[in-house]
């Protein structure tokens, strides 16, 4: 029908122009004149460190948003207490907050003329232009993934098995060894993918704590950007193919464990 | 044995039978909730809250968040804002529909790539994003078309960092739907859009509007990928995280937080808005 | 099910991957004693960073230089200086014009001897330059040309940028006669920024703008259009007769863990290597010329001692509230960034 095909062609064209060309493009702009200077750029001592930072930024972020989610989980599921429902809307926040807006609530209070920056940097802590103020603010904005990942399997999950496991005798810990976090692994390995991958990718709010310290604080987007402004598009460009590559291994990492509903 | 029986006791209900609709009964409060809930608070509260709080508190206290926020610059700002996220959630609900429905209805080689990559512009980063709409829309662009300092660029640049929003939502509600009323209409002799507008349109609202709402606070947020092609231009084509971010760089921090916090306040209504749209769609919808 | 545990394994070899590199990554806190490496914190404004990462090499190839790294930030002069003052760490800093210096002598974070040596506490020169695309189609060349209309002129906003100051000075000290004609100079001022389209936050920024297709002819320092020049972008640029000496200043702050290595790189900048790879990077040497590297003469070169020295001008011209430049910005509706609240430096 001529319906049929003229909204099958309006969808692609659209996706063509917003999102295939603009992202072909850079793929081959970057790799114009072949692989070689792609590779030397990405090997370059300040994109190597780059990535370094990334790294070591979105694990940390990671490692503590996945011990909150299972927690904040298995609170929110399995556990009954008044307040519950302002508890889930608070864990959703970060999803509706700008990341420069991010950025500017944590150097309130953790930079170095608020009582709690202060206090740490006084004791030998510098969180806000440092890594610890980086970490912060990845925290910050992939809290939510890992817990939403993880509620509605939980919630389908049930409790008998567990209840069943508490009446043979077994600790809280071995029935969350062995029965929660077996139940659940898949959503959870879903959630920390998303989790790493809005980790990896994140720009707005380091930008606001980061000091542009290139080499220490400086993550691989800031060096994207900060690349570009240098007249350096080679390097801009091999950095911004290499997250575009890791964002495509995310999505189809995440079409893989996605739950099956 | 003694052990096992003093452990059955106090499971004095008997099991649910796996048969009966699963209603989860959940343990009351004890002292692991009560430690486990003081946990997440406080970690909430260190990372999210406090930060939050001192936001609002720092651009509200003395009155100075009116005289903030209608500066000419942030004011401009502002309005650019929502209004574009507006114009970009309208564009997304309808575009964000037609995709969805391409997707589920129709078929064509190659669907299920065309359906990985809608997921795209929420794993891409957004500077990335800003590097990549720059190369095509830029200056030096090979289609000709340059939206670099234009308000369109801001435009585009939203449109695909919203991209996944109503599709997403929209989606699963149309592979959900049940197709009897439609082939009954249809047999009736009801056209494809007469069809539409009365059976499925409908049902699809409270998805196209949460979508559209999602999309309109992903908007108004944005920063990375509108930062290249807008040339961040005062009174033009500067969005709000923009100036917060020249705020903050400028050591005006209580204007800085005094704009975040009107961002935070339309953020909080539209997600407000959208929970209801959410019971509404849930009460139509059974 | 296999896809499924193939993705799982996926994921886990990449947790492993991440922490293991997460293990590796030292956050490089300087030694205390003479034998241990040392770092030193470099926080610049946003041009001269391709010429400091090759003095950083240079300085590391000699004796002194042997056991130190650097950590290095770039960003506008006025924004780093306000970074330094919130906390940033800084050994050294580098800023585009001596306010931003003076800045942190309030804050007590630089020495208030720290001009007291024979430069003056000036690291590099340079002077304020016109620069159009290439082959100046629209032929423009002096100071005039700029206010003629329909041309588009890219300079950043003086109110974010230290690089916008020396080049609204640079037009105003041409115009002005060197500051006697304070009504003609302001005129002048004022026709100039109406053909400004853009107003950026940065030198660096602005010359991104005109890089990008923005306007016809743009406004900067000679070490930015030699800098552009050397990477590629089609521009060419001219001195006029009558431009103003800018002077960049630099110091070692008070609260550095490593004043003697940090003094030891400035006394490195200062010398004749130093001044070579500066020069090359198209900065101009304070005192003395670079042998090969030459640098034409304005024949009506005048500094911001001419004009009153910069307390005076800052006071005069870029206060927010009563400077004459941010009239005339107010009047264009361009922001001030200062016009409705009072930045106090004390309600950080």
């Amino acid at each position: 029908m001529v319906t049929r095909y003229s909204l099958r062609v309006l969808a692609l064209g659209y996706l063509l122009f917003l999102l295939v060309l603009p992202v072909g493009l850079i793929a081959w702009r970057t790799f114009a004149r072949g692989l070689a200077p792609v590779l030397s750029a990405l090997t370059s001592p300040s994109a190597v460190h780059a990535f370094e930072v990334t790294l070591s930024v979105a694990s940390w972020a990671v490692v503590a948003n996945t011990i909150f989610g299972i927690g904040a989980a298995i609170l929110l599921v399995r556990h009954r207490f008044p307040g519950k429902r302002i508890l889930g809307a608070l864990i959703d926040l970060p999803l509706a907050v700008s990341p420069v807006v991010v950025g500017l609530a944590l150097i309130l209070v953790y930079g170095r003329f608020a009582p709690a920056g202060g206090w740490l940097e006084r004791h030998g802590l510098q969180v806000i232009f440092s890594l610890p103020g980086m970490v912060l603010a990845t925290v910050f904005v992939s809290l939510p993934l890992v817990v939403r990942a993880i509620v509605p399997v939980l919630e389908e999950l049930g409790e008998e098995q567990e209840q069943a496991a508490h009446t043979l005798g077994a600790t809280g810990w071995q029935t969350f060894r062995r029965i929660t976090i077996p139940g659940i692994r898949w959503a959870l390995a879903y959630g920390v993918v998303l989790c790493l991958a809005r980790a990896l990718g994140e720009y707005g709010a380091v930008a606001v704590v980061s000091g542009r310290l290139v080499g220490q604080t400086q993550t691989l987007t800031l060096f994207v950007e900060e690349r570009f402004q240098n007249f350096d598009q080679p390097a801009a460009f091999a950095a911004a193919t290499a997250l575009a590559l890791m964002a495509v291994v995310t999505l189809l990492l995440t079409k893989f464990l996605r739950p099956k509903d | 044995m003694a052990t096992i029986e003093a452990r059955a006791a106090p499971i004095s209900a008997p099991p649910a039978a796996p048969a009966r609709a699963p209603r989860p009964r959940r343990r009351p409060p004890h002292l692991g909730t009560g430690l486990g809930l003081g946990l997440a608070v406080t970690y909430l509260s260190l990372i999210v809250l406090l930060p939050l709080a001192a936001v609002v508190w720092r651009g509200t206290r003395g009155g100075d968040f009116w005289r903030a926020v209608s500066t000419p610059d942030s004011w401009a700002a502002l309005k650019l804002t929502v209004g574009g996220s507006l114009l970009v959630a309208a564009i997304n609900i309808v575009m964000g529909t037609v995709i969805a429905w391409v997707l589920v209805r129709d078929r064509f080689p190659g669907k299920a790539v065309v359906d990985v990559l809608i997921d795209l512009p929420f794993a891409l980063p957004t500077i990335v994003a800003g590097l990549v709409l720059l190369a095509l829309y830029g200056t030096a662009s090979p289609l000709h078309l340059n939206l670099a300092y234009t308000q369109a660029g801001v435009i585009v640049a939203l449109l695909f960092v919203t991209l996944p929003f109503v599709v997403r939502t929209v989606q699963p509600v149309l592979l959900e739907l049940d197709r009897d009323m439609e082939e009954a209409a249809h047999s009736l002799g009801a056209g494809g859009w007469l069809t539409f507008r009365r059976i499925i349109l409908p049902n699809l609202l409270p998805a196209m509007l949460s979508g559209g709402g999602l999309a309109f606070t992903r908007a108004i947020a944005e920063y990375g990928s509108t930062v290249l092609i807008s040339g961040n231009i005062k009174f033009r084509t500067e969005v709000a995280a923009v100036n917060i971010f020249g705020r903050i760089e400028n050591d005006e921090i209580t204007s800085a937080a005094a704009v975040s916090t009107a961002l935070l306040v339309v953020a909080f209504v539209v997600l407000a808005g959208l929970d209801l749209v959410r019971r509404w769609g849930a009460r139509r919808g059974d | 099910m296999g896809t499924r545990i193939f993705a799982g394994v996926a994921a886990l070899a990449l947790a492993a991957a991440l922490a293991g590199c997460a293990g590796t990554v030292n956050a490089d806190n300087g030694g205390g004693a003479s034998g241990g490496p040392v770092t030193l914190s470099l926080v610049a404004y946003s041009t001269p960073q391709a010429a400091y990462e090759a003095l950083i090499k240079a300085f590391q190839a000699t004796p002194e230089g042997r056991n130190v790294r650097f950590t290095q930030s770039y960003g506008g002069s006025g924004d780093q200086s306000r970074a330094v003052g919130a906390g940033l760490s800084a050994d050294i800093v580098a800023f585009s014009l001596e306010p931003d210096i003076t800045r942190l002598v309030t804050a007590k974070l630089v020495a208030p001897d720290w001009n007291a040596d024979a430069t003056k506490g000036m690291v590099t020169d340079s002077v304020v330059v016109i620069a159009t695309r290439k082959g100046n189609p629209k032929g423009i060349r002096t100071w005039d040309d700029l206010v003629r209309p329909g041309v588009q002129v890219i300079t950043p906003n003086p109110f974010a940028s230290g690089g916008a100051r020396w080049n609204l000075l640079a037009g105003y000290g041409a115009k002005s006669n060197k500051g006697a004609d304070k009504a003609a100079g302001l005129a002048y001022l004022e026709a100039l920024l109406r053909n400004v389209p853009v107003q950026d936050t940065s030198a660096r920024a602005s010359l991104q703008t005109f890089a990008g297709g923005k306007g016809d002819a743009i406004i900067s320092y000679e070490n930015e259009a030699i800098f552009a020049q050397q990477h590629g972008q089609a521009l060419d640029y001219t001195v006029p007769d009558d431009t103003i000496l800018i002077e960049n200043p630099i110091a070692v702050t008070t609260n550095s863990a490593h004043p003697t290595q940090a003094k030891a790189f400035l006394a490195f900048l200062h010398s004749a290597q130093g001044r070579k790879i500066f020069a090359d990077h198209g900065y101009r040497p304070v005192g003395q010329a670079v042998t090969g590297v030459g640098f034409p003469t304005p024949a009506g070169l005048f500094t911001i001692k001419d004009l009153g020295g910069w307390s005076k001008v800052s006071k005069e011209f870029f206060d927010p509230g009563t400077g004459s430049v941010a009239a005339i910005e107010q009047k264009l509706g361009v922001s001030t960034a200062s016009g409705g609240g009072t930045p106090s430096p004390s309600g950080k």
